[in-house]
């Protein structure tokens, strides 16, 4: 601890923020107590401190009043602390010369007694004045950045994030679970509100990316271990082999032709049959054939063969059935975790009866039958006995919005593809009657209402406000009981169809993907963001980058805007070739230290070791983010966290104990 | 206040037993909440204790016959014991509403596709017929002050039953069979039976014992026929 001989000259200014302070805390108290301080040479007040003139208020008093630490006390720090280091430090001061007492956010928002919210926050600038003369004056830590990103998830969000990324000139590597990129929107029919071809305007992006000289692309991939830190991540990519040449094959599937396991279509939902060999759909990117070693009779030891005799004799020679996963260590700077969604478990809705009759259907599965490509070639026929269904039942928030049984959260998007859903039913079954049931239309986007509308009113389709009680089966007819609360009245509508909008809920691998990253995952394991509105596109954790529904429920334009927006964050942090780190960080003293090593397996972000020359602990200030986990658990007192040290927070309690 | 009554008969039962055995759903759903209440504090204790002598302390299982017969004796043994096979009899079991909900409290069975019946009566040699109404509620205490609205309840679950194929009702609740009977007129209705007379048939029991009665037997009886031809 380096103390200064002379106590700092310290200004002290109070910022109205309008009335969100001024209104219940009395500013010009505030300022008076703080100016009968010990140290406080200036204090002031202004009505807008984060402004120009506010700004400029601080940067001259500075100057003129020969200040060594300034203490703002304003809002929370999550909101201005940098801006006020930055004016802090364009006045020629070291900005660890800047304290924030926050008296907006823990001061007057959450007080009513305007006397008491006054001397709070006289407390909060006093602990902040105590807290501003011990600091040292610190220089940020500059760490090298890896010039790469790493891109999880092969969906639209993934596939945008990496174009982007690589159209401003850094490379990418792209990791997919699966064996092609396309994600949930190749699944699509349609899309709303424009009623665009889905695999038309993902499909050219899904073979840019593919052909992209600066994307790698890493498919049939899971992320197995990452290491390091913001700049300088060190990734382990397990990957499956796909035991066919990519550049050989050209998808004749004389392969599948042969293949003798026949196992349910997971991009239809189920509602078709693939071979163990296959091509996950017509335009997968590569377009190449790929075995599903899970479902294959045996390759180890080799069991049935048949493909490879058939693309021996037929094809172009490029099965390789003694092919072995690898394992790829790759260096990053940036990770983008753009993991997406899959929908929840139908048949927990017991009172709906998925799973009993097979008429009783998800929205993706609906989907399917509605694009060209699905089992039914876009034709709606009633998967039991496949007659044309004419009266087909929506139900929206199925198993959403209710806490108690379902999820509790809204998914966003299931109005608006209901709507469409059932104008398509209506088009292709001109004189069928679709039904559905809501509790209200979220339809907040641009173009979404009037697209809404129009199904309503072109369409003749029957909203009913009310939930469903009850789906089941009468003599081969579904019968669904619910009530459309506008009338008051209990219905019974005989149904062919029921589609069940279900809601989304984070893809199974993001959980294990996140406690990869250290990256924290929300209460419904959708990755959690550094700030809800002011950084959405960020983890907590440093130099994790967050896209598409892995993040929360969204819709294409959301997906696709939040990974372009994630994508320039890490170009912003590719964009130098060093990363300034805080060093606000633990510091050990090695003469206190005894080398019990306590504290290294309990550092969540493995910043601490133990010197193998002089065997005490060692943090890395890179890696370190300042947690204080360790601190807490050192015996000797040997570890301590720079501009928050003992000393300090006990001046700080002092100051607080005394006022 | 008004868990004093439920809270006074389970403290006066933990006294006797670590549980205590319903016949009636209604009894069952009061008990088995009021029980999972006072041990899961949501209720204030303090204020039905002062008015009650004795404490409920959470020291009594509620139990229905059913999770008697299926958690405690097994099915598999209730299948040995059987010795004469209902063989052939299409019975519908009613399980009502109080049976199984709210869910998270009552915990016997899924709320919306239960079970525990029909596992029951395979066990006995019949065929449980699924039906929609089989959950639904049948009115519960309003046949007394308001027969139509329950009336219409029972029609339509015992019509449900017998347009599924049901030739016989099973139920687990005197209240539920007292609505079932009352609110139908003799042309449409089928047999309402307490679950225990079946078992009691399939155990051998003479039926006189039983309480059923010529009509209802007879009627039991020729629907097994008519399965058998």
């Amino acid at each position: 601890m380096t103390l200064s001989s002379t106590p700092k000259r310290v200004g002290v200014f109070v910022c109205h923020c309008g009335l969100n302070i001024a209104g219940t805390v009395n500013v010009d108290e505030v300022v008076d107590r703080a100016k009968k301080q010990k140290g406080v040479v200036f204090a002031i007040d202004h009505k807008y401190l984060c402004s120009e003139p506010g700004q400029t208020l601080v940067r001259d008093s500075i100057k003129q009043q020969h200040l060594d630490a300034v203490v703002v006390a304003a809002c929370s720090p999550a909101m201005h602390e940098s801006t006020f280091k930055n004016v802090v430090q364009s006045a020629g001061l070291n900005r660890y010369n800047c304290e924030i007492a926050n008296i907006r956010e823990q001061g007057s928002w959450v007080h009513e007694d305007h006397e008491r919210a006054t001397k709070k926050s006289h407390i909060a600038v006093r602990q902040a004045i105590e807290k501003v003369n011990l600091n040292e004056a610190l220089q940020p830590i500059m760490v090298p950045v890896t010039r790469r990103v790493l891109v999880v998830g092969g969906g639209i969000a993934g596939i945008r994030a990496a174009l982007d990324v690589a159209n401003a000139g850094y490379e990418v590597y792209l990791v997919e679970k699966s064996g092609t990129i396309g994600g949930r929107m190749a699944q699509l029919s349609e899309t709303f509100p424009t009623l665009d071809c889905s695999t038309c305007i993902l499909g050219p992006l899904m073979v840019e990316a593919y052909r992209h000289p600066n994307i790698k692309l890493f498919r049939l991939s899971k992320v197995e271990d990452v290491k390091g830190y913001i700049g300088n991540f060190k990734v382990t990519i397990s990957q499956e082999p796909a035991y066919v040449d990519v550049a050989k094959c050209n998808a004749c599937g004389e392969c599948a032709k042969v293949c003798p396991a026949e196992v349910p279509n997971e991009f239809d939902m189920g509602l078709t049959w693939r071979k163990a060999i296959y091509t996950p759909f017509a335009q997968a990117v590569p377009p190449a054939y790929v075995l599903d070693s899970k479902n294959c009779l045996g390759l180890l030891p080799q069991a049935c063969g048949e493909c490879k005799k058939a693309c021996d004799k037929f094809g172009t020679s490029c099965i390789n059935l003694d092919a072995w996963p690898q394992n790829h260590e790759l260096e990053v700077g940036a990770i983008i975790a753009a993991t997406g969604y899959e929908l929840y478990d139908a048949t927990k809705l017991t009172e709906y009866g998925y799973g009993t009759n097979p008429d009783i259907m998800t929205s993706l599965e609906f989907e399917r039958m509605l694009s060209a490509s699905g089992p039914t070639s876009g034709e709606i026929r009633c998967p039991s006995d496949g007659r044309v269904p004419k009266e087909v039942v929506f139900i929206q928030c199925a198993g959403q919005r209710e806490p108690e049984t379902g999820l509790p959260y809204c998914s966003k998007i299931c109005c608006m593809y209901t709507a469409r859903h059932a104008m398509m039913f209506h088009h292709k079954v001109p004189d069928g009657q679709a039904f559905i049931f809501y509790m209200d239309i979220r339809a907040g986007g641009k173009g979404y209402e009037e697209f809404v509308k129009r199904c309503q009113e072109e369409k003749g389709l029957l909203y009913l406000r009310g939930r469903v009680a009850k789906v089941y089966d009468e003599n081969g007819k579904l019968i669904v009981r619910g009530v459309d609360t506008l009338s008051g009245k209990t219905v019974e509508i005989k149904a062919d169809i029921v589609v069940l909008a279900v809601g989304m809920i984070p893809s199974a691998d993001s959980h294990e993907l996140a406690s990869k990253l250290k990256a924290s995952l929300d209460m419904y394991g959708f990755f959690a963001e550094a700030h809800p509105k002011l950084r959405p596109l960020e983890s907590p954790t440093a130099g994790i980058y967050l896209a598409g529904a892995g993040h929360a429920p969204k819709d294409i334009p959301d997906t696709v805007a939040q990974a372009s927006g994630a994508a320039s964050k890490a170009l912003d942090l590719l964009s130098s070739p060093t990363l300034e780190r805080e060093p606000t960080v633990a510091k050990v003293t090695g003469e206190l230290c005894s080398g019990c090593g306590i504290c290294i397996p309990l550092c969540p972000y493995t910043a601490l070791s133990l010197s193998p020359i002089t065997k005490v602990a060692e943090v890395s200030a890179a890696l370190c983010e300042g947690c204080g986990t360790c601190i807490a658990s050192c015996p000797s007192g040997a570890l301590t966290l720079r501009n928050l040290t003992d000393e300090q927070i006990l001046a700080m309690v002092e100051a607080i104990v005394a006022s | 206040m008004t868990k004093a009554g439920p809270n006074r008969i389970l403290s006066r039962a933990q006294r006797e037993s670590s549980t205590l055995t319903t016949l009636c759903a209604g009894c069952y759903n009061v008990l088995k909440r009021t029980a999972f209440h006072a041990t899961h504090t949501l209720t204030p204790q303090q204020a039905i204790n002062t008015f009650n002598e004795e404490q409920f302390t959470g020291g009594v299982e509620v139990l229905h016959f059913l999770e008697v017969l299926r958690d405690r004796i097994g099915f598999d043994a209730v299948e040995k014991a059987v010795k004469a096979p209902l063989n052939g009899l299409q019975v519908g079991a009613y399980y009502g509403c109080l049976l199984l909900r709210p869910s998270d409290e009552m915990s016997l069975d899924d709320p919306n596709r239960p079970s525990i019946m029909e596992d029951l009566l395979a066990r006995l040699g019949c065929t449980p017929i699924d039906y929609p109404a089989r959950t639904q509620c049948c009115g519960s205490y309003l046949s007394v002050n308001s027969a139509e609205p329950s009336e219409a309840l029972a029609r339509d679950i015992v019509q449900s039953a017998r347009k599924s194929g049901a030739k016989v009702l099973a139920v687990s609740c005197p209240l539920c069979k007292y609505n079932l009977e009352i609110g139908l007129n003799t042309a449409d209705s089928i047999p309402i039976i307490y679950f225990t007379q079946l078992l009691g048939l399939a155990l051998g029991v003479d039926p006189q014992q039983l309480q059923l009665g010529e009509d209802q037997l007879q009627r039991i009886r020729e629907a097994q026929k008519i399965e058998a031809m």
